[in-house]
């Protein structure tokens, strides 16, 4: 099966070449990857990559040398919820290495691992620019901030209720 | 104390606490903009467009002494000088918002609480350099924050202050959002601006800067979201009155983004007046150290800018008290002195370890350098081998000497400032705190088990007998 926008979702791509004078769609490439990488499971294939290259009118290596710069993209599986837990100076003066600990103890995955059933995906990350409100993670588009081992039980709860519900 | 007195002290205690920016942050919905409106918001547009022409608003930004609050604090005016002007090429206003500077969550605050100062201070700036599409480059994990200045840019162009011929002055601006993807690199302006035209986010060679060729060749202007934001307040009150706020060439006010071990981690408006003790200790700022623990350490300009031990922070060299501004965090220069940055402000109390919090920085260094510049790229992956096994308690004495020949030979030596970003904060651990990192040495596995603590880092400073 091969990868596609629905056409509400080329509509949105339209809106964001509109952003950019006439022939500077190559400057959509970013945002595009973001909406591939929501679309299509929470990371880029070759394929979505491809894929995104055809509707902008780019070489594929165009895509593949910007998806691999930059470190929101993932370019491997991830699981259905990712915790990237920030570890820079200021959250680790926060007790950030605590956080990354507790979630390995209830989760029993490492940085970089996904639990066996797919649901949560542990990744250590560098400043998210949240130094006040240590320590935090994100947690797919929001933050989740001045985290505790509550806070984490708590998280992880919701998340599998979300998921039971939707079952 | 004379009635005379009594009122200039009065006056300087109202002055003291001036807040220019976040002064209404806090009012219920100033997020939306009818109550931005009420509040006497989109009067700098107003005032622009009817009443002055583009170069009188640059000159009013250049008799404020506005500095960049991005972090290397260049006077705005001026680089908004440096425009190019070529008939019939357009030119752009890039607005910086991809804080990622560790320490630094001040633009963010902006964005959330008050995202029309920045909307509106961007279609003022647009006015002054010609920008008919300006952009603001997010980074890319404040992905709700985006969601917010789309509602502000929409309700402004509801209200008229984006589209064509803005209140009829035959002025067109747009306002547009990018969103980056994770890349601290991208902070850099050239960075940025690769990225915004959909490429790897890999500095450039300057010159040409990008004044004369920036985004898509054009003559671009890319200024900090806080730097945007003062605008206002500059062309309402008058660059001379903004002037009048502050010492010597600090001038106006500026957010300083606190962290570490304080009671009260937040974002504060200052006035460059305050020394950097009643800014840690007063409970208008950051209510002293957190858990009844002593001040160890700080980093007061972001992660770059060079540690310093508490009795450096406090007292310069000199042995006078330091102003929480550009010229006096930098009094003494790296020897003995810091830097302002980007404001954000590193708190370490006695509990922490400054081997370990050198070593978070150098991983992030590493973990943020493009890969353009070999020494840069090399280097810092070797500076945070070498701290991970000092701090693991399997350095040699001779590593400590490697690490400060390492960032040496990347300081100077790099396309973009990242090298020295990551060279500055290891040599300034090392210069300050070489005994801890020898302690490591020699002590390999009682520093497993506590840490160094205070020492004697925040003993009176001796100012030095000069003969």
């Amino acid at each position: 099966m091969s990868l596609r926008f629905s056409d509400e979702k080329l509509k949105e791509v339209q809106r964001i070449i509109e952003h950019y004078p006439q022939g500077k769609q190559k400057s959509a490439v970013i945002p595009v990857l973001h909406l591939a990488q929501e679309e299509f499971g929470g990371w880029l294939s070759t394929e979505a990559m491809d894929y995104v290259a055809s509707v902008l009118s780019l070489k594929p290596i165009e895509v593949y040398e910007v998806a691999t710069f930059y470190s929101m993209f993932n370019l491997k599986p991830v699981g259905k919820y990712m915790f990237e837990v920030c570890q820079t100076g200021p959250c680790m003066l926060n007790g950030s290495d605590d956080i990354v600990k507790y979630i390995d103890e209830k989760l029993g995955i490492k940085p970089g691992e996904t639990t066996a059933d797919g649901m949560f995906t542990l990744k250590t990350v560098e400043c998210l620019g949240a130094c006040g409100y240590a320590p935090m993670m994100q947690q797919g588009k929001y933050y989740k901030e001045q985290l505790t081992k509550e806070k984490i039980d708590a998280i992880i709860a919701e998340c599998r209720n979300a998921v039971a519900a939707k079952n | 104390m004379s009635l005379f007195s009594i009122f200039t002290f009065e006056f300087c205690l109202i002055k003291m606490g001036r807040k220019l920016l976040l002064e209404k942050a806090h009012i219920e919905n100033i997020r939306f903009y009818d109550v931005y409106r009420r509040e006497g918001g989109y009067r700098s547009v107003e005032k622009a467009l009817k009443t002055m022409t583009p170069d009188a608003v640059t000159e009013e930004v250049k008799k404020s002494g506005l500095r960049g609050r991005g972090g290397a604090g260049f006077p705005t005016g001026m680089k908004w000088s440096f425009l190019a002007k070529p008939e019939g090429v357009p030119r752009y206003l890039v607005v910086n918002a991809d804080e990622s500077e560790p320490g630094t969550f001040k633009d963010r605050y902006l964005m959330e609480f008050i995202p029309h100062l920045l909307i509106e201070g961007m279609i003022t700036s647009s006015y002054a350099l010609g920008s008919n599409r300006s952009y603001i480059y997010i980074r890319g994990e404040y992905a709700w924050i985006v969601d917010i200045l789309e509602q502000a840019i929409a309700e402004a162009k509801n209200n008229g202050w984006l589209g064509k011929n803005i209140l009829g002055s035959g002025f067109d601006c747009e306002i547009y959002i990018q969103r980056g993807a994770g890349a601290y690199i991208c902070g850099e302006e050239t960075a940025l601006l690769e990225s915004l035209e959909g490429k790897r986010g890999n500095p450039r060679i300057k010159p040409p800067f990008p004044a004369v060729k920036g985004l898509w060749d054009c003559p671009t202007v890319v200024n900090n979201v806080e730097t945007i934001a003062a605008v206002v307040p500059i062309v309402n009150e008058g660059g001379e009155e903004y002037a009048k706020i502050g010492i010597g060439k600090s001038t106006g006010t500026k957010l300083i983004s606190a962290c570490g071990n304080i009671k009260k981690q937040g974002v504060y408006e200052i006035d460059m007046t305050i020394s950097v003790e009643e800014f840690i200790y007063s409970d208008e700022y950051c209510g002293g150290i957190a858990n009844g623990r002593k001040l160890k350490a700080c980093i007061p300009g972001g992660s770059s800018v060079p540690i310093l031990p508490a009795n450096l922070l406090l007292t310069t060299a000199k042995g006078e008290k330091r102003i929480m501004n550009y010229e006096s965090l930098a009094d003494g220069g790296f020897a003995s002195g810091s830097m302002m940055g980007s404001g954000g402000f590193i708190v370490l109390d006695d509990s922490q370890c400054v081997v370990k919090h050198t070593y978070t920085l150098a991983r992030f260094y590493r973990h943020e350098s493009c890969g353009q510049c070999s020494p840069c790229r090399e280097g810092t992956g070797w500076m945070e081998k070498i701290l991970l096994n000092i701090e693991k308690g399997k350095g040699k004495m001779s590593d400590i000497d490697l690490l400060w020949d390492i960032q040496r030979k990347i300081e100077g030596n790099t396309i973009c400032p990242l090298g020295d970003a990551a060279a500055w904060p290891v040599a300034a651990a090392i210069r300050h705190f070489r005994d801890e990192f020898e302690w490591h040495v020699t002590n390999p596995d009682d520093a497993q088990r506590r840490n160094f603590g205070l020492a004697h880092y925040a003993d009176p400073i001796h100012a030095p007998v000069t003969s």
